[in-house]
């Protein structure tokens, strides 16, 4: 057998050699080298199931839950299955066109990407909920239904207290990389809900699924072994007492203002009442958006924690601080005595005026009559005192005896936003006055008035320090966490501050006087007195201007309780209002009373209504409510003509739903200025732009405010 | 018993034959792989019947009995009746015509009762008998022309017919006989000629004709340019390189189209361009209400080439989420969430390297290449022509089946949906093979014998 060929074999060998060489070449270079198709086969097969915890919930100091969650849900969106997708339903139901729809998913892709989900619509509300979930299949699987925990507010006050949660934000997630956050997340925005987010936040759980070419999840991925297990939020005890807050947030609604109370015992605070506020489950909804923006222009200002962020002149409340420095300097005894003849004389321009009369024999009758020109005197003597060598000196040591008070500086609370106040220093009345400014030029100050300011929560907490007779505990609203303090946030408020060892008889005086304040016969409050509660208070009244204009008076009251053993310090201030024991002093009262005796006596049930129904707008912000509302019915109505034309143009391009348009058309023959009850937030007083007609269909309660 | 008839294990090539099992059985895990569940109970699904892995453990015990067969039957056996069962088996592809089953769209099924057989599968045997009985002929002189059409024509007329059924692949498989025609000494020359008009057609379908005209224009010119001392010495091999220039132009340019737009009707034009991941539309508008019809006919939408794209796309996704080690086994996350489309039959490879990893696969890679290596040097120890040629046969079918599937799941070829040899689930496919190699081992037993 003559073979001539068989060098062929070889080559034939050869070739098959190389074309096996190209298999296992190309098999590394996909298995090996591309690391993008494990990507892509985790992408199509792996689903990543969020398991959002719920946040901690917060107890109040009778073991109420006063901070809770609910479940929302939010529709969520996986662009690259979007194919098959019923989204004209979706665009039906959510009342958006084709064009919004196409806007909400570029967004999806550009914040997660096309197979990652991403909230579409988040927390949806019951109605909305039920609609799609009838249809889920329908929607899937481009589109879920995914739980989401929110907040409840069982009791719908506190507001400011609690804070709101909101989206995190890019700047967020860089700031605070590796905590665990995620795009879509929500974290503590203002309030304990801030302070506390590390505690209250828990963790996130994600279980993993396999699921199938048709996106059903089938398994667990690996029986669950990359899962992480959710972990909720701790739980916090707080120290309020949420029958006071709901008592308090009553009684300030209508006004301006606010009202913190503390037990001078522990520094917990028991109330922070802010006038006006909002109801926060108003910021849980899908309509939180909208609800923000409206309150965020709102000319009375309800997002604003007036307590810890209002700085105000504190006013005559501050001459029970000025008594007790004076007799630390020693230029006055708890005997010493003042002319009181309306007038100070002292620097020769009979100012400041004074509303009280006659002499003030001591120091307690000065603190009761609240006697003006006695507090300008002591202060002088502080800070004329020669053996500072100085004015400018002679302040700083006035200075920091008020900072010892807590005053002109942060008290570190534990509830964000807090402002330092003013206790000013020579340096600025060097600035106003030049280098040889005196005593008489900034005198009154020492009455509260002037360059002096302070928050509503540094003068209660002051008044605890008075209380407690040289002390106090660093305000805050959380006591204690279940589980712990692991972060040490609750460090610095079981630190007792106290600066200086006074001696007991020099409060003793002042809480005399105060006493008399209330339970003396010519007392200012005397109208406030409570049976079977020893009550120390001081009035306010603070004279206050708005762009150069003098407006009413602020009506200020800070008071403790009972005068042995206190058990709460409280200060409050109502805008506008007048005199102090007009308005601040008896929705003091009621609160002292109201958390001493756990009720109201009979004969002053009535304060509560006919204070809670009191409403004290200052003209100005009605009169900036009235351009608002204004010009919101205006662009309204712009907005619904405009839209009205547009449909009829191109009614076949823009998938308008139906019913939308309908209630639009109804609405406007009431333009442009009609009554708006469907705002819930915002005490509606303004009679100004109402009909007459229109008062005959509002509820009697408001019905008689506008007869004030 | 054993005087009179062959002892089975004498001379018997076990390396082939353990080879052969471990990659039946790598099929078999593979298959079970795919199909199996965590929800499903394992011994009743494999004793039911009901699931592919238990229905291909059946057929590897036929093909057990097949061979068993084959290995007791005497070698002249198939040398005598090598053109009988090419007749049988061209008719067995004529019957499809007549009393075929449709499966997935080609007629090319005869329904068994118990199996379908697929006559296109099985004529590789017989052509593999009829080439070996032909060129092992003594009055065979393969150096004249006239012999090597002939054997050209016995390997290639099961592909006509597979063609006419819509077959492609398979049709293309039997150009893997010009391999053992290579062997006994083809000229290179038909080698050439055709690969290059195969490239040539398929460059036409797939490059812009301008580009591929600037292209063969290049080719031409640096011919020239290499060729300059012989094209001086002898000025024919000039016309020669000008003449194939025209030739490849002519056909690019008039040749394909009119092939392709006037011939062919529009939906095998249309399979043929999927192959390649391409869209197709008529360019003759009358053509295009036609092609649409027959569209609608067949019951396809548009995504009908996408879903080639998808499979591809799945394919590479499954081996390439492998890694170096794999995912493990029944771990495979592509595999169990049935991503790839015909995973258990032309793409079982891909259930392989996504649990195995590179390891695993390459080394399924390498025991083909054993096994491809043995059989050709089991080959070329043989003393009669009739052995040599058919274990070239068996080789370089294994050889085109195996590389033109796993280059096709690696996104490397066009998908021609040929299963892999031993491993695919398919009775036909697995009993062929298993014939085959049978067939090689009884001949390679007696290679001192020389049939003719």
């Amino acid at each position: 057998m003559s073979d001539y060929n068989a060098f062929r074999s070889r080559i034939i060998q050869i070739s098959f050699a190389a074309a096996f060489l190209i298999i296992i070449i190309q098999l590394f270079n996909l298995q090996v080298l591309s690391g993008k198709y494990s990507r892509m086969a985790d992408d199509q097969a792996i689903y990543r199931k969020v398991v959002y915890p719920s946040r901690g919930i917060v107890y109040d100091r009778d073991g109420k839950v006063i901070l809770d969650n609910t479940t929302l849900f939010d529709l969520v969106v996986i662009p690259s299955q979007l194919k098959g997708v019923d989204t004209n339903f979706i665009c039906r139901v959510l009342g958006i066109d084709t064009i919004e729809f196409r806007k909400r998913v570029v967004n999806a892709i550009v914040k997660n990407g096309r197979y990652q989900p991403s909230i579409f619509q988040g927390l949806l509300d019951e109605v909305l909920y039920a609609r799609l979930q009838e249809r889920i299949y329908g929607i899937q699987p481009g589109f879920d239904l995914v739980e989401r925990p929110v907040r409840k507010y069982p009791y719908e006050v506190a507001a400011h207290i609690f804070g709101y949660l909101g989206e995190v934000d890019p700047q967020f997630l860089q700031n605070h990389e590796g905590e665990g956050y995620r795009m879509g997340d929500y974290t503590g925005m203002t309030g304990i809900e801030r302070s506390y987010e590390k505690e209250l936040m828990g963790q996130r759980g994600i279980q993993y699924w396999l699921r199938d070419k048709m996106n059903r999840p089938t398994q667990r991925y690996e029986a669950g072994a990359f899962d992480t297990a959710m972990v909720a939020g701790s739980t916090l005890y707080s120290t309020l007492d949420i029958e006071l807050q709901m008592l308090g947030e009553q009684l300030m609604q209508g006004k301006i203002g606010s009202l913190v109370a503390i037990d001078p015992q522990t520094g917990g605070i028991l109330a922070m009442v802010n006038a006006p506020t909002y109801n926060p489950t108003l910021l849980t909804g899908s309509q939180r958006r909208q609800q923000f923006s409206r309150m965020y222009v709102d000319p009375t200002k309800p997002l604003y924690n007036r307590a810890i962020t209002g700085e105000y002149s504190p006013g005559s409340t501050f001459k029970t601080l000025q008594a007790v420095i004076g007799m630390q300097e020693g230029v006055i005894t708890d005997s010493s005595g003042y002319p009181c003849p309306g007038r100070y004389n002292g620097c020769g321009n009979g100012k400041p005026g004074c509303h009280g009369s006659g002499h003030a024999p001591d120091l307690k009758s000065a603190i009761a009559v609240s006697c003006n020109a006695y507090f300008a005197h002591v202060f002088r003597k502080i800070v004329d005192q020669p053996r500072y060598g100085g004015v400018d000196s002679g302040l700083a040591v006035w200075a920091k005896h008020m900072g010892d008070f807590g005053l002109g500086h942060r008290l570190g609370i534990d509830i964000p936003g807090e402002k330092p106040g003013l206790i000013p220093t020579s340096q600025r009345y060097i600035k106003t006055f030049g280098p040889k400014w005196n005593s008489c030029n900034i005198v009154s100050i020492s009455i509260g008035q002037g360059e002096v300011n302070s928050t509503i929560m540094q003068l209660s907490n002051a008044i605890a320090m008075l209380a407690n007779k040289g002390w106090y505990y660093t305000p805050h609203v959380i006591d204690s966490i279940a589980g712990g303090d692991k972060f040490g946030l609750l460090t610095k408020y079981r630190k007792k501050i106290q600066a200086a060892e006074i001696p007991d008889h020099m409060f003793e005086s002042v809480h005399e006087g105060m006493d008399a304040v209330v339970q003396g016969p010519s007392g200012t409050g005397r109208r406030l007195k409570i049976e079977g509660i020893v009550m120390c208070g001081k009035t306010g009244t603070v004279e206050n201007s708005y762009r150069g204009k003098k407006q009413r008076d602020h009506s200020f009251f800070a008071a403790f309780a009972p005068r042995q053993n206190p058990k709460i310090a409280i200060a409050c201030i109502v805008e506008n209002a007048g005199f102090g024991g007009v308005v601040a002093g008896p929705i003091v009262s009621l609160i002292i009373e109201k958390y001493l005796h756990d009720t109201i006596s009979k004969p002053r049930i009535e304060w509560i209504e006919r204070y809670s129904s009191m409403k004290i707008i200052p003209p100005r912000i009605e009169a900036e409510i009235f351009v608002q509302d204004s010009l919101r019915r205006l662009k309204e109505m712009e907005r619904i003509q405009k839209s009205m034309q547009k449909d009829k143009q191109q009614v076949t391009t823009v998938v308008m739903p139906q019913h939308k348009q309908k209630p639009a058309m109804e609405q406007q023959p009431a333009l442009p200025f009609a009554p708006t009850n469907g705002n819930p937030f915002k005490p509606r007083s303004t009679a100004s732009f109402l009909h007459k007609d229109d008062l005959y269909a509002l509820p009697n309660k408001q019905r008689s405010i506008f007869k004030v | 018993m054993a005087q009179h008839g062959p002892i089975i294990h004498k001379g018997v090539n076990w390396l082939i034959i353990w080879l052969y099992i471990v990659l039946v059985f790598i099929g078999l895990i593979s298959i079970f792989s795919v199909e199996y569940r965590s929800t499903m109970d394992l011994w009743p699904s494999i004793t039911g019947l009901q699931t592919n892995y238990s229905k291909q453990l059946l057929y590897f015990g036929i093909c057990i009995v097949m061979g068993i067969f084959i290995l007791i039957t005497d070698s002249k056996f198939f040398s005598a009746t090598a053109y009988l069962f090419y007749v049988v088996g061209i008719l067995l592809l004529l019957a499809t015509f007549a009393v075929g089953k449709s499966v997935g769209g080609s007629r090319s099924w005869i329904p068994l009762g118990f199996m379908n057989l697929q006559p296109a599968e099985t004529c590789k045997i017989f052509v593999s008998l009829a080439l070996a009985k032909f060129l092992g002929q003594t009055e065979t002189d393969f150096r004249k022309s006239k012999a090597q059409w002939i054997a050209i024509a016995i390997a290639l007329t099961p592909a006509v017919f597979s063609i006419l059924q819509n077959e492609t692949g398979l049709a293309l498989v039997y150009f893997a006989f010009f391999i053992p025609l290579y062997r006994e000494g083809l000229p290179a020359t038909y080698l050439v000629v055709g690969i290059s008009l195969a490239v040539l057609v398929v460059a036409a379908l797939l490059i812009q004709p301008n580009t591929l005209l600037i292209i063969l224009s290049v080719l031409a010119v640096f011919s020239v340019y290499f060729l300059w001392s012989k094209i001086k010495r002898n000025k024919t091999v000039l016309f020669l390189i000008v003449g194939v220039w025209v030739l490849a132009i002519g056909l690019q340019r008039i040749a394909v189209p009119y092939l392709f737009e006037q011939i062919m009707a529009p939906y095998q034009v249309e399979r043929i361009m999927s192959m390649f991941g391409k869209d197709y539309v008529p360019q003759d508008s009358t053509r295009v209400e036609a092609f649409i019809r027959e569209k609608e006919k067949q019951g396809k939408t548009k995504d009908g080439e996408k879903q080639e794209n998808y499979n591809v796309k799945q394919s590479k996704i499954a081996i390439g989420s492998g890694g170096f080690a794999g995912k493990g086994f029944l771990k495979g996350t592509v595999t169990q969430g049935d991503f790839v489309p015909e995973q258990h039959t032309d793409f079982i490879f891909t259930a392989i390297a996504e649990s195995f990893g590179f390891w695993g696969s390459a080394l399924v890679a390498l025991l083909y290449l054993a096994l491809l290596l043995t059989i050709l040097n089991v080959a070329e120890r043989q003393r009669s022509v009739f052995s040599r040629v058919f274990a070239y046969s068996v080789a370089s079918v294994i050889f085109f089946h195996v590389v033109v599937n796993m280059l096709m799941t690696m996104g490397l070829a066009p998908v021609i949906g040929i299963p892999l040899p031993l491993l695919s689930y398919g009775g036909s496919s697995l009993l062929t093979f298993s014939i085959m190699i049978a067939i090689l081992v009884r001949l390679d037993a007696e290679r001192q014998m020389v049939l003719r």
